[in-house]
């Protein structure tokens, strides 16, 4: 479904990604799994069109994305759920939720789904993002990114600085859409976190592919991880 | 006169200038805090509203109203599709980089100086106000320990003034209302809180900085349209509006708009009062010294937000 060939992609003079290619598949969760400064971010950048690919192309179901201007990738079918939240602080829950639906102009019912997904959401709608707290910043960020009903869902350390109920919480999420035929892109540093519910582990380095392997072989083999990420 | 009546008429001159001023400034702060540029070219949007607002009046003739009444609505749009073309041709081009976009703007500030001074030329041209009534005003003072009302000779305002000051009023709500409540306002909040996350979720952030640019020289043309009656069109009449909006918007926070209004209407008032009693010098010294204490004291500006 998502098809990234060979891309290369630098942050002003440094080049970050070198002849990367991942796929993911409908109804799939891939974990890209990498040290710091692999280049784990900066994939989920470029596939949101924020860093220019200086060779290589992206395709969503055989469109080619990569040559699309930023704020039209969206649009096919893509939720970000970025690193940090990133959410539009002085905004309400409400408001950050309609930039999530104007989108793709979706309606009152695709709202309402998401916030049944999220019922404590709904509880605070009127109020602005920022006092919100972690876990709940972490649920607004993944609510807007479902308010565009993606195809594909890219995931940057979706719980990062969470409680264990929260963690909880927001993996039942991910599986649910997963099971809904979305085409998930989860980065994660902490492996036994999302371990459970992967179904394909592709390791970089260096902005480069290592190895893509499925879930069940890292289950049954912890070296492998010890090998790659030397944890 | 005693000294309660003249403090009455500086403030209603104060007034005149700060619903001017907030005008143009809430123009000068959407610009910086949506698109983060410092656009030294906004006098001269405004300078540019009041020259086409005396060439509109003058090419339609017949009642003073009619003509002032198109350029109210005409000359904004005028200038704000100005701007906005220089954005997409000048300011687009250089990617928005700080530094760039501030001696572009003083590129753009000459280049309209320059073209006025070579078509409309070098005079100061009046425009006629669509209506100007004297009003005279009471002051109160007290005979026989009763207040009573009376007419001091010299305290009078005029209808325009007054027109003015509502106008100016109406017009920021409008502003207020469409950053609060309409999803172009709030698309233009978003772009102004992450423009990366902005385009990430498919909002067009170069168009959305056209309509800024275009918006906040449209609303100092309307203010130079709304002076212009009082103050006379001149090519050289950008100077101090854009002086006094960088110190309203460094003393009300940068980028907020709130903050721009009540500093805005701190210094027309302060700036009115001391000019009548002292004089406009010292008014613009302390000013400015307000801006160094704002700076010295509180970097973010007094309804600013300090930013991690």
């Amino acid at each position: 479904m998502l098809e990234l060939s060979e891309i290369n992609v630098a942050y002003g003079r440094a080049q970050i990604l070198r002849d990367l290619s991942l796929t993911v598949n409908a109804g799939e969760i891939l974990c890209l799994l990498g040290r710091n400064g692999a280049g784990k971010t900066t994939t989920m950048k470029a596939i949101m069109g924020l860093l220019p690919l200086m060779s290589g192309r992206i395709t969503l179901d055989g469109q080619t994305i990569s040559e699309l201007p930023a704020h039209k990738v969206a649009g096919t079918g893509i939720g970000y759920i970025p690193q940090g939240r990133r959410l539009f602080a002085d905004l309400t829950v409400a408001q950050n939720l309609e930039i999530g639906l104007m989108v793709r102009n979706s309606g009152g019912a695709v709202r309402d789904g998401v916030l049944d997904l999220f019922p404590r959401l709904r509880e605070r709608l009127h109020q602005r993002a920022e006092t919100l707290s972690g876990g709940e910043q972490q649920m607004l960020a993944t609510a807007r990114a479902l308010c565009l009903e993606p195809r594909v869902l890219l995931l940057d350390e979706p719980t990062e600085g969470l409680q264990p109920s929260m963690i909880e919480a927001i993996r039942q999420v991910i599986v649910v859409m997963r099971d809904r035929g979305v085409a998930i892109l989860l980065v994660e540093q902490r492996i036994d976190a999302i371990l459970s519910v992967a179904d394909r582990v592709a390791f970089i380095e260096n902005g480069r592919n290592l190895e893509t392997l499925p879930a069940d072989a890292l289950r049954a083999d912890h070296a492998i991880l010890e090998r790659h990420l030397g944890v | 006169m005693d000294f309660g009546p003249y403090l009455m008429l500086a403030s209603l001159e104060g007034a005149v200038t700060a619903a001017v001023l907030a005008l143009t400034a809430v123009g000068l702060s959407l610009v910086f805090g949506v698109m983060r540029v410092v656009n030294v070219a906004h006098g001269e949007f405004f300078m540019l509203g009041a020259v086409l607002a005396w060439w509109m009046t003058s090419l339609i003739g017949g009642h003073p109203a009619l003509g002032f009444a198109v350029a109210l609505i005409v000359v904004p749009v005028l200038v704000g599709l100005l701007a906005a073309a220089a954005d997409v041709t000048i300011l687009k081009r250089i990617a928005y980089d700080p530094e760039r976009t501030i001696v572009a703007t003083i590129g753009i500030l000459y280049i309209l100086q320059q073209v006025t001074l070579m078509t409309y030329g070098p005079d100061a041209r009046p425009v006629e106000p669509p209506f100007n009534t004297r009003l005279a005003l009471p002051w109160v003072e007290f005979s026989d320990g009763r207040p009573q009302l009376y007419w001091p000779w010299g305290l009078s305002t005029t209808s325009y003034k007054l027109g003015v000051i509502a106008a100016a009023s109406v017009v920021l709500i409008g502003v207020w209302i469409v950053m609060a409540r309409t999803r172009i306002g709030l698309v233009m909040r978003a772009t102004q809180m992450d423009r990366d996350m902005a385009l990430a979720f498919g909002i067009p952030v170069e168009k959305v900085y056209g309509l800024v640019f275009g918006l906040g020289a449209g609303l100092a043309a309307m203010a130079a349209v709304l002076i212009v009656p009082i103050q006379q069109a001149h090519y050289l009449m950008g100077g101090d509006p854009l002086l006094l909006s960088f110190i309203v918007v460094i003393i009300g926070g940068l980028g907020s708009l709130p903050g721009t209004v009540v500093a805005a209407i701190l210094i027309g008032l302060s700036d009115g009062i001391i000019s009548v009693f002292f004089s406009p010098t010292l008014a613009k010294i302390l000013a400015t010294l307000l801006v160094a204490l704002v700076l010295v004291f509180r970097p973010q500006g007094l309804f600013g937000v300090r930013r991690a």
